[in-house]
């Protein structure tokens, strides 16, 4: 992911929002798009989407706190996504999460100290069936792991952040 | 020579990537060519990353294929399954809704219509609007997304409300856990969902469709939209429909991460940009839907079973089933099990026989203890119950539910208050707000389980209370089917929520 790395200009951030403006309904696109160039969602845009969609900022803010998924502040370099649903807790799920909050040292959504990863729950990658599951990053370059005993967690960990 | 790898999203987790890599680089260096395609999973999870070779024809099946056993591979030396077909958890199934998964080359379209792809489509084509939703009527086909509505009175309705402007909404928001049919779809027959929905808007006179996936599913997003692209490109979608019928596009939306958006009135509210509540019902969406317009909401699997009706007959389809549920369940088998996947069946399949013959029982040895059925707001059922048929009434009548056909597989080392507890924990997390019933009683569901689990024994008739306050008084089925495997779990396995044990248990500890 290349991302833009001082905060982007206000005319920077009304590019990304009109990027996503010929579409139906077009504010989560916006948000997904800002994300994905900046990392996270500044408060910056906030004002600027709320002026383009013709909406109040506040009805913006609640739209973008609503999702799990949108970030006010950027992430680790990593996003570590550990699933905790059902069907990874009956393979054990728990004490992989248990395993990688101890040797992360951070809780869930923690930002290790050096800003490596980022520790997030998730509930359901659709990888039920080879449990528990694990995926680093998101879209266009997810790495994704199942059977994923504290071992192989850890193995993981040494490659994607070194 | 033609070599099948998987791009499926758990083949991939279980490391088909290299073993691609590994193959090309080993025929490569033996100067043979050998085209790799990327096909979806046949859904025999155990085996993956399971590869197919295909030599004169015939597709041998190897697997799981480590990155090292390329040179195996390809020296014809490592050891096969013979064909697909050979496996009995493959042989077993009727697949419909699957013919294609995991057969064909997922992003082409030649492949697609060469296994009956697009049949369905010409044939509605030549049909009037009223002939196509009796089709889909006669089939039988209820909504595969958990509520099991007839798809045909839902399309009746769209078609008949007036408007110029109406749309098709497919449900990608897969949230339950120990579900993955969407998905495995999505990442393996994308020109199948694509043909449904085209299908239901020339049925209902609706020109632009979307498609909503979970940000949790980013391989299904961009087979997705490579799909819609090639699709688009070929005249299959656009301004007119395989260049004879009426217009109808598609558009690929993303998710942010909330479980309650796979409800269709919180999902209608996330498309419009909105934060993702649930509408009260009436208006139905079907005559007010997204942005205020008629909308057929339907979920992946109703979708992508509408051509193979179409070119099947309804008859052929209606023909498997038990009861008034007809047709091919596409059974997603996980969690502890020994061979967990994908199994596509006639309904009334009795669930102990999918756990203990086809799945084989759980993966670590240990005797079944529960079975959770239809995701996080299912019932947990004891092995005293696995004599219960797949079917929606049949599920119904035992207080349970089919949902989406996820079956997750607990060993006797689970711990149900522990589960119980999660179940209301989830619904903190996920719920919405909108309703007190669910936002607040999920808290002091969580907070009433730890009292119990302290060894306050009044605290059990509390949560029976706030249950039945939870089921009773909810808007939508996040808040009210919480109560289910919590109760099920607290009827079926009161040894679990003895609060002297737990006491004991703890004090023993200390």
């Amino acid at each position: 992911m290349t991302l833009i790395d001082s905060l982007p200009s206000d005319a920077a951030l009304c590019a990304i929002i009109d990027s996503q403006m010929h579409l139906e309904g077009p504010l989560l696109p916006i948000l997904h798009a800002l994300q994905a160039a900046i990392g996270h969602v500044p408060e910056a845009a906030l004002p600027l989407i709320a002026q383009r969609l013709n909406i109040t900022r506040a009805e913006v803010h609640g739209v973008m706190t609503f999702y799990h998924d949108f970030r006010e502040t950027p992430a680790g370099r990593h996003v570590v996504k550990i699933c905790r649903a059902e069907a990874c807790k009956a393979m054990g799920a728990d004490q992989l999460a248990d395993h990688a909050r101890a040797r992360l040292g951070v809780d869930w959504h923690g930002t290790t100290a050096d800003g490596a990863v980022t520790l997030e729950p998730i509930y359901c990658l659709g990888l039920c069936a080879c449990a528990p599951a694990v995926m680093v990053d998101g879209q266009g370059q997810n790495r994704l792991m199942g059977r994923v005993s504290p071992a192989a967690f850890d193995a993981l960990l040494a490659e994607v952040a070194g | 020579m033609k070599i099948y790898v998987p791009r499926d999203a758990a083949a991939r987790a279980l490391g088909s990537d290299a073993v691609a890599e590994a193959i090309a680089a080993e025929a490569a260096r033996r100067g043979q060519t050998a085209q790799i395609i990327r096909n979806g999973s046949r859904g025999m999870v155990w085996l993956e990353p399971l590869v197919e070779v295909e030599r004169d024809g015939v597709r041998l099946a190897y697997g799981p294929v480590a990155p090292g056993d390329a040179t195996a591979l390809l020296d014809g030396t490592l050891r096969c399954h013979g064909t697909v077909a050979d496996i009995p958890f493959f042989a077993r199934q009727t697949r419909l809704t699957f013919a294609r998964v995991g057969l064909i080359d997922p992003l082409s379209l030649e492949d697609y219509a060469a296994h009956g792809g697009l049949v369905g489509l010409r044939r509605a084509l030549a049909m009037d609007q009223a002939g196509i939703v009796a089709e889909v009527t006669a089939s039988g086909l209820r909504g595969r997304g958990g509520a099991g509505f007839p798809t045909g009175i839902k399309w009746e309705t769209v078609r008949n409300a007036p408007g110029p402007q109406k749309y098709i909404v497919c449900n990608a928001d897969e949230g339950d856990s120990g579900t993955f049919a969407d998905r495995m779809l999505m990442e393996g027959d994308p020109f199948c969902l694509i043909e449904g929905m085209v299908i239901a808007g020339l049925a209902t006179g609706a020109t632009k469709g979307f498609v909503y996936i979970r940000s949790e599913y980013p391989d299904a997003i961009a087979v997705m939209s490579d799909a819609v692209r090639i699709a688009r490109d070929a005249g299959v979608i656009g301004a007119s429909v395989m260049g004879t019928g009426p217009a109808f596009d598609l558009e690929i939306r993303v998710g942010a991460g909330a479980y309650v958006c796979g409800e269709e009135t919180s999902l209608l509210n996330s498309l419009e940009g909105k934060r993702g509540i649930v509408r009260a019902k009436p208006p139905l969406p079907a005559l007010e839907g997204v942005f205020g317009k008629p909308t057929v909401v339907n979920n992946v699997l109703s979708l992508a079973t509408v051509p193979v009706i179409l070119e099947k007959g309804a008859a052929h389809y209606a023909g498997f089933g038990l009861g008034r549920s007809r047709g091919t369940m596409p059974l997603q088998i996980a969690g502890n099990v020994a061979r967990g996947g994908l199994f596509e069946t006639a309904f009334g399949l009795p669930l102990g026989e999918i756990i203990h013959d086809i799945a084989g029982g759980t993966a670590s040895g240990r005797p079944v203890k529960a079975v959770q059925v239809g995701g996080p707001l299912g019932a947990y059922l004891p092995p005293s119950q696995f004599d219960t048929p797949i079917g929606y009434e049949e599920f119904d009548r035992k207080g349970a539910l089919i949902g989406h056909a996820g079956i997750v597989v607990h060993d006797d080392s689970a711990d149900m208050l522990n589960l119980a507890r999660f179940a209301m924990e989830f619904c903190a997390v996920e719920s919405c707000g909108k309703c007190t019933p669910c936002r607040i009683g999920a808290v002091r569901g969580v907070e009433t389980i730890d009292r119990i689990a302290g060894g306050d024994a009044g605290a059990i008739p509390l949560l029976t209370d706030l249950c039945e306050t939870m089921k009773d008084g909810s808007l939508c089925a996040l808040g009210g089917f919480t109560p289910y495997p919590v109760m099920s779990a607290l009827t079926h396995f009161p040894d679990d929520f003895a609060p002297a044990r737990k006491a004991a248990a703890q004090s023993a500890a200390e």
